[in-house]
């Protein structure tokens, strides 16, 4: 059932794609709403673009700045195939004005569809997020070789753990924001199924949240694996908790070094992880995985949504390309003082969270240290460059130790 | 700019994507049905895959659909001893439309109301008798509040920013004409000053974007704090607060214990403002059935809660305490409101009913009932009993 279903799918996807490439007047799918009352005359009131557009003043995010009331306009009676809206995309920004230091993206996708209905204001807002990255003229690199990395084992003595993360989507199912239960429960069924066909060192178990034992639940807790319904409203105001805890669950290979989220955030997080420095290793279990998933998944005709301009589609515009962050452990309580740490960081790519992931502090002067970037380089670019990265602040720390000075690094050249 | 009304062919503009009815019919009911296994609210009790299958197809004319009804009691599951309603209406014609599920939902929540019932409705203060007189030794505090919809734009939980903004305009204008001891000022919540809020807040007037998960997943807090505000008059006894959980919700209040004054100021003033409404073109939504209609069904009817803060250290422990209130048709909840504890023996006593029973009616069963809860009281501290001064059950 799930071919036919797929097969279905994948026709409608061409004949919809095609009807987005003809134009204006069709890009877009102008959702058309019989709600007459029986003498004919509407009776919802409706307003003008001007009287719809959101107040975005005290606002400090990537769609506010990019949000012009023309492009409003142009935009707000648009409605990807499924139905979404350009009210639902930035609904989220309009609701969380930002923070004046840290500035979030401010909108989502509902679909696929939704980076080519809303490319007016998705292409800048992307431009803006990746670096100058501009999808019109550019390409993005896949890259899952991970035989091109070299140097990839650290000093055990720094770095505690190393994980690689990124996510993917089934295409041809509604995304977070929009999908509805049947679709979330299809992308559970897809996905569970498909890794049930993963062996050897990637063989796991699949534990659904609305059917987790008491135990179950204590031991993915205690593994650091659990994820919770999301608090922030960052996610909540795009109505990705929608329905929670239904057709949400965590897989995990038996070695735990292989960790899939479904229905987070995203359709899928892919997660490979261990204890200690070898980067290496974790990226090569992770694009084994990744491939292997992949395979199995086409088997049964389905298909991530990737493509040429944007890389791997994700809910979130900031996760486009690789959706990869690749990162460490790292204890560096001398460097973790320096002034000079962010200009060091910024310059080569890297950014830092505290340990308990983004939004939390450093403690005990450990960091998180994981690439800045996601789309526009490849994912064996960006594994290197944090491996080189991590190699360079491991070599300050232990001439901080020694009473050396340390040099702040040039800037990378980057894809500009 | 906010005037005539055209054909927009536009998707809904609920936020949560839950509106593209078509796609969804592409999966069976069963597909979709929502999982209530774990479920404890009134949506949960009466929602079945048979009349899920029936009703999904629909939506009002505004474009609001079953699945966004009945959201937030998906998201919700409850709690196993407060039974909440876990559905919502984005318009008038939502009590329409899905009446299938609604009715029963009503009839459940509202003491067995039935779709035949008919709702009276009765704002003439001078038919309350006494409740001037209540003791202020104990009743701290006497206030009344209700909710008003306007007639022909879309609920909290549906409405664009655009309609939104429209109500919001169409109450500053009404309440621009109030006069008398009901002349006041509208703060508008994105515009207010650091001072202007800093006093609204110490007259406990201000409301803050809801963090209730129950108000957040039907949609309420969407474009926050975009045309929301806070009215009050010049002598802080009547207040109105615009888009918050409803189009309006309108409170009379005042320390100590002359509810009459707060009822009959309550009435004097939703009446004027219902006639400036209407001077605008614009009615309230009513009807025979359901009274006045607002978003939460629970709040149909009257949408009235008369309360008091009423000091009740004894009466509180008593074993009977709870008893006596049911017989008296009254709930307790503490000074912070609904899902907060009393504190110092301090009750939030008010009516439990909303729909079945006129204004009038609902606050003389607190006014009576209040006097007998102070009678009591004062038994207690002197060491009596109360069981011969136990009430029937109204």
């Amino acid at each position: 059932m799930a071919s036919s279903f797929s097969r279905i799918l994948s026709s409608k996807r061409k004949i919809q794609i095609l009807s987005l490439v003809g134009g204006s007047v069709t890009a877009g799918f102008l959702l058309h709403r019989d709600h007459v009352s029986a003498g004919g005359v509407p009776v919802r009131r409706s307003y003008p673009a001007s009287a719809e557009y959101p107040d975005l003043r005290k606002h400090n995010n990537c769609m506010a700045s990019h949000l012009t009331p023309a492009i409003y306009a142009k935009l707000c009676d648009k409605a990807t195939p499924n139905g979404y809206t350009l009210d639902q995309a930035i609904q989220t920004g309009v609701d969380n004005p930002g923070h004046p230091f840290i500035k979030t993206v401010g909108m989502v996708a509902g679909d696929e569809e939704s980076y080519e209905v809303f490319a007016d204001l998705l292409n800048p807002v992307i431009k803006e997020r990746h670096n100058g990255y501009d999808p019109c003229t550019m390409k993005h690199p896949t890259d899952l070789d991970s035989s091109k990395i070299h140097s990839g084992n650290f000093d055990a003595k720094y770095v505690l753990s190393s994980r690689v993360r990124t996510g993917r989507s089934i295409r041809g199912l509604s995304l977070p924001p929009a999908c509805t239960r049947a679709e979330r429960r299809e992308v559970e069924r897809v996905v569970v199924e498909a890794l049930a066909g993963l062996k050897d060192d990637l063989a796991g178990k699949y534990f659904s949240l609305t059917q987790m034992t008491d135990e179950e639940q204590q031991q993915l807790i205690d593994d650091h694996f659990l994820f919770d319904k999301p608090v922030s409203p960052l996610l909540t105001c795009a109505g990705m908790a929608r329905d929670w805890p239904d057709a949400r669950g965590i897989w995990h290979n038996n070695d735990k070094t292989f960790l899939i989220w479904i229905n987070e955030e995203d359709h899928t997080r892919v997660i490979s992880m261990e204890k200690g420095g070898n980067m290496k290793r974790v990226f090569e279990r992770f694009c084994k995985g990744l491939k292997e998933v992949e395979r199995l998944i086409q088997e049964r005709g389905w298909e991530f949504m990737w493509s040429e301009k944007l890389g791997y589609i994700l809910t979130c515009p900031s996760n486009l390309g690789t959706g990869l962050r690749a990162g460490v452990h790292v204890k560096l309580p001398r460097l973790s003082k320096d002034p000079r740490l962010n200009t060091i960081l910024n310059n080569l790519r890297l950014q830092k969270r505290g340990t308990g992931g983004v939004d939390t502090a450093a403690v005990g002067g450990v960091f998180d240290i994981s690439n800045l970037d996601r789309l526009g380089l490849s994912e064996v670019q960006l594994v290197q460059t944090v491996i080189d990265g991590v190699n360079y602040l491991i070599e300050c720390e232990k001439k901080l130790e020694k009473g050396q000075d340390i040099k702040v690094p040039p800037p990378l050249k980057y894809f500009k | 700019m906010l005037n005539s009304p055209q054909i927009r062919q536009q998707g809904s503009t609920m936020p949560f994507g839950n509106t593209h009815n078509q796609m969804k019919m592409k999966y069976t009911s069963e597909q979709e049905y929502p999982d209530l296994s774990k479920h404890n609210n009134h949506m949960a009790k009466i929602l079945t895959p048979a009349m899920y299958e029936r009703l999904r197809s629909k939506q009002t004319p505004s474009g609001f659909t079953l699945d966004d009804v009945i959201q937030t009691g998906v998201d919700n599951p409850g709690h196993p001893f407060i039974m909440t309603v876990g559905c919502v209406a984005g318009d008038e014609e939502t009590y329409e439309v899905f009446k299938e599920l609604l009715d029963p939902v009503i009839e459940d929540r509202h003491g067995g109301y039935k779709p035949s019932d008919k709702h009276k409705t009765d704002l003439n203060p001078s038919n309350l008798k006494g409740g001037d007189d209540l003791d202020s030794n104990y009743v701290l505090s006497s206030r009344v509040r209700t909710g008003r919809s306007v007639r022909g734009f879309c609920l909290p939980p549906h409405c664009s920013r655009g309609e939104r903004r429209a109500v919001e305009k169409l109450s500053i204008e009404a309440l621009a004409s109030l006069s008398g001891d009901l002349k006041g000022k509208y703060y508008a919540l994105k515009n207010m000053t650091e001072a202007e809020q800093q006093q609204l807040i110490d007259d406990h007037f201000l409301f803050d974007k809801p963090v209730s998960p129950l108000l957040l997943a039907s949609g309420m807090g969407r474009d926050w704090p975009d045309a929301r505000g806070i009215w009050h008059n010049d002598n802080k006894t009547f207040l109105v607060w615009v888009n918050e959980e409803d189009h309006l919700r309108v409170i009379s209040m005042q320390k100590g214990g002359n509810m009459k004054e707060v009822f009959d100021r309550f009435c004097t003033g939703l009446t004027k403002i219902e006639t400036l409404f209407k001077e605008r073109s614009h009615a309230f939504m009513w009807n025979e059935h359901l009274g006045y209609v607002l978003t939460c069904p629970s709040n149909l009817g009257t949408g009235l809660r008369a309360g008091v803060h009423v000091k009740l250290p004894n009466m509180s422990k008593h074993a009977k305490f709870e008893e006596v209130l049911k017989k008296l048709r009254l709930q307790k909840r503490g000074t912070g409101g609904v899902d907060t504890a009393a504190v110092g023996g301090v009750f939030d006593i008010s009516n439990a009913d909303r729909l079945g029973f006129s204004e009038v009616e609902l606050v003389q069963m607190v006014v009576d009932g209040v006097k007998l809860l102070v009678e009591m009281e004062k038994k207690l501290e002197k060491g009596q009993s109360i069981d011969d001064i136990m009430p029937a059950q109204k």
